[in-house]
């Protein structure tokens, strides 16, 4: 029993011990108890009566979006607004009246903000009015006794520096809805706000942020006496673009006043340079609202300035679609690069006659002499040989009528028919569907983006996909680099052939487009050129010396040009679309000349791109 | 079983009536009391109605005092004998609910089982004690000495609250590590191995947590605090200080909890249950809850002292560690004095598993009482 009761003696020393431990814990417990109901207790007893701390979330600010120089070209600038916390004010009405005698409020306004807080939780601020001037600011401060729950708070809102120049493709943000509360509750916060289109809209995720919070004491009448908790909020990540900034600022002014899209990739990566759109719109607008005047005029522009045609401007091809005929022929064994077809200027198949657009022919021509002269004939026969779903297939490779994995929001796909899609809708696919597809027109749409892409890989012949981020928050993206893109695995001398027809396109003294020929010594720029029809011409007009530049705008045809330079070392590729500016040769080819030259001579060091104004990150 | 100990069974075997007397009224008196607390608290919460919440609390008490007085006759041999089955069906139902369980704000905590939800932890720290004290229950103090004695033992509380972090409620896992620690020392392990234990863990925490990858960091961030809604945890502390504040001395009186009443304190039935208590009834009421709590605490350790066998010492011991443990986390948490959530108030925060599981261990702690003085066999030879 001796070693039973050591056994004992131990357990009762050590309870008395750990119970003891226990009973002064909870002894601590009670003197916090006394600190906590007693002697702060008067304090938590009036912040209790007055129904006053007050949770506000912090709107985090949006992650800015810089150019591949690290200028800013989305910022963030402070935004002066008053706001109203319902729990803090007895009469939401009348408050709102005092406030209107202020300061002016719309019907509209007060819909909505009585909307908002029947929706938000009660110690959520709701936006009255945003973007006041110091005047307003004062006026309210003044009467701040007269207006309890409302308060003026800073917070930030979105500027785009370069404006119209990059409305487009940095897109724009807006309030956002009910469905974007609902699926993310930050939203509701004042000031924030939603990407809704472009890259703002693209990289919404990246860009919002996280909301932090804080908890402050307020008094009676809603002023606040001291922060007692504060969480930092995240700010969203900062985004890189593959942009510059000037050389778009370049590209615009070389689209002067028509209504175009050009789009200029660095030809070894497919980092767009540039993506321009004319004409544009500013997108700051969209921040605080747009005007129904506003909104009516851009809808009912002819030349739809809200639509980013780079992307989502869908045309024929046109002759630019020839490089691809060619390959797709080569690769079929249709032709060689030195077969040679006769063009008496016209080819008979079927019933019909097919027109080339020199009415005289051309006679004899190989490769090389059909592209240097996009001769109609040389690839009409090249297409009935080759066939429709090769042809597709080559295109398809070259990113034409495919999707493209492109980081940007409305970007269309286009078509390149094949035999099964034209089956697909309940009809047969035509010879005559094959031979008019030779030279880019009847079923074949495309966008501005993926020719610029098509002919990227003509230049390099590997598989580059064109992509406008560069990092996101300092983390660099994959596929900045040539040697993220594989080759495409296509005959050197099939490509060379091709590449050979383009060169002596611009610089050939025969060739189509002389215009293009860039006055830089030693530098050579390879280009194709490209007209569309956007009605058909029947032979009777034909017959009558029909004239595209005397038909009304709308009727005139597209003009296309597609280029890349230096021509043995190429670094830049552009494509280029001038709606209804007739002829590629004559209006398309030398503001193609334009841009390369600016391109070729950019020192990026030397131009900074210069806003307007500079951002702020508040 | 040998002979000897049937014949020992058999021969202080109690008449049912006498076994009946030998319950400590005293304590139900107490167990009951707190739950009244309990029942006036959430009568409160619903806006002064028995409807949600007081009315099924209390018919889960009721089934609960059923559960323990039945566990209080049941002889404290045959539950020694039961312990570690009871601590292998309390893994299985851990690892059970890692792979199947419910998910509740972020972490798998709980199982279906009879309609009911159970967290299979509750029962695991029961286990835990009941599987630990056997393994000491003849353990002298010369063997407490030898290393290699405490290392099966070590696993096994080590297992458990290995599965407990893995759902993740990292707030139990610490308590269940806690009431093991407690019953190692009453068996009489050396200070210095918890000195050393205490040492190792403060030296490896830093050094694991600086190797932890941003996202585990988060992951313990939500362990301590389960809901990150900038509006969550932060919000609540404070309106639970405001609450606490503003009962003052006297309280706001019964139903006049303005905080609580008027919805700034969250989860007022459930975690914040003594907030509201304190409100409504001051400090004096807040200090009679806690003195009534440190009864109950105090009650079960001189139970264990009281009691003649090792098994029964360290079983109370291990019960009551659990029961403080469960007191003191939530009433620190809702005073904001440390981050952990999700630990509610036994017997007065609503909850129905909680309610019967914290029952049947008082019912293991009132069997203790009962059979204090029996013997267990072989403890002759021992000793």
């Amino acid at each position: 029993m001796r070693r039973e009761s050591k056994r004992s003696g131990v357990f009762t020393r050590r309870a008395l011990l750990i119970g003891g431990t226990q009973l002064a814990a909870l002894g601590f417990l009670a003197s916090k108890l006394y600190q906590v109901q007693v002697i702060d207790g008067a304090r938590y007893a009036t912040l209790a009566r007055n129904n006053s701390v007050s949770a506000r979330l912090i709107a985090p600010p949006r992650g800015r979006l810089l150019d591949r120089f690290a200028t800013v070209v989305a910022g963030n600038r402070q935004n002066w607004r008053a706001l109203l916390v319902a729990e803090q004010t007895g009469d939401i009405t009348a408050t709102l009246d005092r406030f209107a005698a202020l300061v002016s409020l719309s019907e509209h306004d007060r819909a909505r903000i009585l909307r908002e807080v029947r929706q938000h939780r009660r110690f959520i601020p709701v936006t009255i009015k945003e973007f006041l001037d110091w005047d307003e600011m004062a006026r309210i401060e003044v009467n701040a006794p007269d207006l309890p729950g409302i308060m003026v708070d800073v917070g930030t809102s979105r500027e785009y520096p370069f404006g119209e120049l990059l409305a487009h493709v940095v897109g724009y943000v807006a309030p956002p809805n009910q469905k974007d509360i609902a699926d993310d509750a930050i939203l509701a916060l004042p000031g924030m706000r939603v990407g809704r289109a472009g890259v703002e809209r693209f990289r919404e995720v990246e860009l919002r942020g996280r909301a932090g919070a804080v908890q402050l004491e307020v008094n009676a009448v809603g002023r606040v006496i001291r922060e007692l908790d504060r969480q930092e909020g995240t700010p969203g990540e900062e985004i890189t673009l593959t942009l510059d900034a000037e050389t778009q600022r370049q590209v615009m002014g070389h689209l002067g006043q028509e209504s175009a899209s050009s789009v200029v990739l660095d030809v070894q990566t497919g980092e767009v340079l540039a993506m321009a759109t004319n004409p544009s719109f500013d997108p700051s607008l969209f921040n605080s609202g747009i005007s129904q005047a506003q909104w009516l005029q851009w809808v009912s522009d002819k030349r739809a300035p809200l639509i980013n045609k780079a992307i989502a401007g869908l045309y024929s091809p046109g002759s630019t679609f020839k490089m691809v005929v060619a390959l797709a022929g080569l690769q079929a064994h249709a032709i060689t690069e030195t077969d040679r077809i006769n063009c008496p200027g016209y080819l008979d198949f079927g019933n019909r006659r097919y027109h080339c657009w020199k009415a005289g022919g051309h006679g004899m021509l190989d490769l090389h002499g059909g592209l240097q002269n996009s001769c109609d004939v040389f690839f009409y026969e090249v297409a009935r040989r080759t066939g429709i779903d090769a042809i597709a297939a080559m295109a398809h490779r070259f990113g034409l009528g495919t999707k493209l994995d492109i980081d940007m929001v409305g970007v269309r796909d286009g078509l390149v028919p094949t035999r099964a899609w034209r089956e697909a809708q309940g009809k047969a696919w035509n010879i005559g569907d094959t031979i008019v597809a030779g030279i880019g027109q009847g079923y074949t749409q495309i966008t501005p983006l993926s020719l610029a892409a098509m002919v990227a890989r003509v230049a390099t012949g590997r598989a580059i996909t064109p992509h406008l981020t560069r990092a996101i928050g300092g983390v660099v993206q994959p596929g900045g680099k040539a040697e993220d893109w594989p080759d495409m695995g296509l005959p050197e001398r099939s490509m060379q052939a091709v590449r050979q027809g383009m060169w002596a396109v611009v610089n050939d003294p025969h060739g189509t487009a002389p215009l293009a020929k860039l006055a830089l010594p030693g530098v050579q720029m390879a280009g194709k050129t490209g007209s569309v029809q956007v009605r058909n011409v029947s032979r009777a007009q034909r017959d009558n010396g029909y004239k595209s530049d005397k038909m009304p705008w709308e009727l005139r045809p597209h003009a296309l040009f597609v280029a890349y330079a230096p021509f043995d070392a190429p670094r830049y590729a552009l494509s280029l679309v001038v709606e209804h500016g007739n002829a590629g040769a004559d209006t398309a080819a030398p503001i193609a000349r334009d841009i390369m030259t600016d391109l070729l001579t950019r020192d990026p060091l030397a131009h900074r791109a210069a806003p307007q104004q500079m951002a702020s990150r508040t | 079983m040998s002979l000897l100990e049937r014949r020992l069974i058999r021969e202080t075997r109690f008449e049912f009536a006498a076994k009946l007397w030998q319950i400590s009224w005293i304590y139900v008196l107490l167990l009951c009391a707190l739950a009244g607390v309990g029942y006036l608290a959430l009568y409160s919460a619903a806006g002064g109605s028995v409807q949600p919440y007081a009315g099924r609390q209390m018919m889960r008490f009721a089934l609960g005092l059923a559960v323990m007085l039945g566990i209080a006759l049941i002889d404290i041999r045959v539950i020694a004998r039961f312990s570690w089955l009871a601590y292998g069906a309390g893994v299985v139902l851990l690892a059970l609910v890692l792979r199947m369980g419910h998910v509740g704000k972020g972490a798998e905590r709980w199982i279906n089982i009879a309609g009911m939800q159970w967290q299979p932890s509750e029962f695991m720290k029961l286990a835990l004690v009941l599987a630990l004290a056997a393994w000491f229950h003849k353990a002298s103090w010369e063997r407490m000495g030898n290393v290699l004695f405490l290392i099966p033992p070590a696993l096994a509380v080590l297992l458990p609250v290995a599965l407990i972090l893995k759902e993740p409620n990292l707030g139990t896992a610490v308590i269940t590590g806690t009431v093991g620690l407690a019953v190692f020392l009453g068996a009489g392990m050396r200070w210095w191995k918890l000195a050393l234990l205490v040492a190792l863990v403060a030296l490896a925490a830093p050094i694991a947590y600086h190797h932890l990858h941003d996202y585990q960091r988060a992951r313990i961030t939500t362990f301590f605090n389960p809901e990150s809604d900038p509006l969550g945890a932060g919000y609540n502390i404070i309106q639970s200080k405001i609450a606490l504040g503003s009962g003052g001395l006297w309280g706001q009186g019964y139903l006049h909890g303005t905080q609580g009443h008027l919805n700034f304190l969250p989860e007022k039935q459930t975690d914040f249950i003594f907030t509201m208590l304190a409100e409504e009834f001051g400090l004096v009421g807040s200090l009679a809850v806690l003195g009534l709590l440190a009864l109950i605490i105090t009650g079960g350790m001189l139970i264990g002292l009281r009691c003649r066998h090792q098994y029964g010492r360290l079983v109370a011991l291990g019960i009551s560690a659990n029961f403080f443990m469960y007191v003191f986390v939530n009433i620190a948490m809702v005073m904001g004095v440390i981050p952990v959530g999700g630990v509610p108030l036994p017997l007065v925060s609503y909850g129905g598993s909680a309610m019967v599981m914290v029952m049947m261990g008082f019912g293991v702690l009132m069997s203790v009482h009962v059979h204090r003085d029996v013997e267990f066999a072989g403890d002759r030879d021992e000793g």
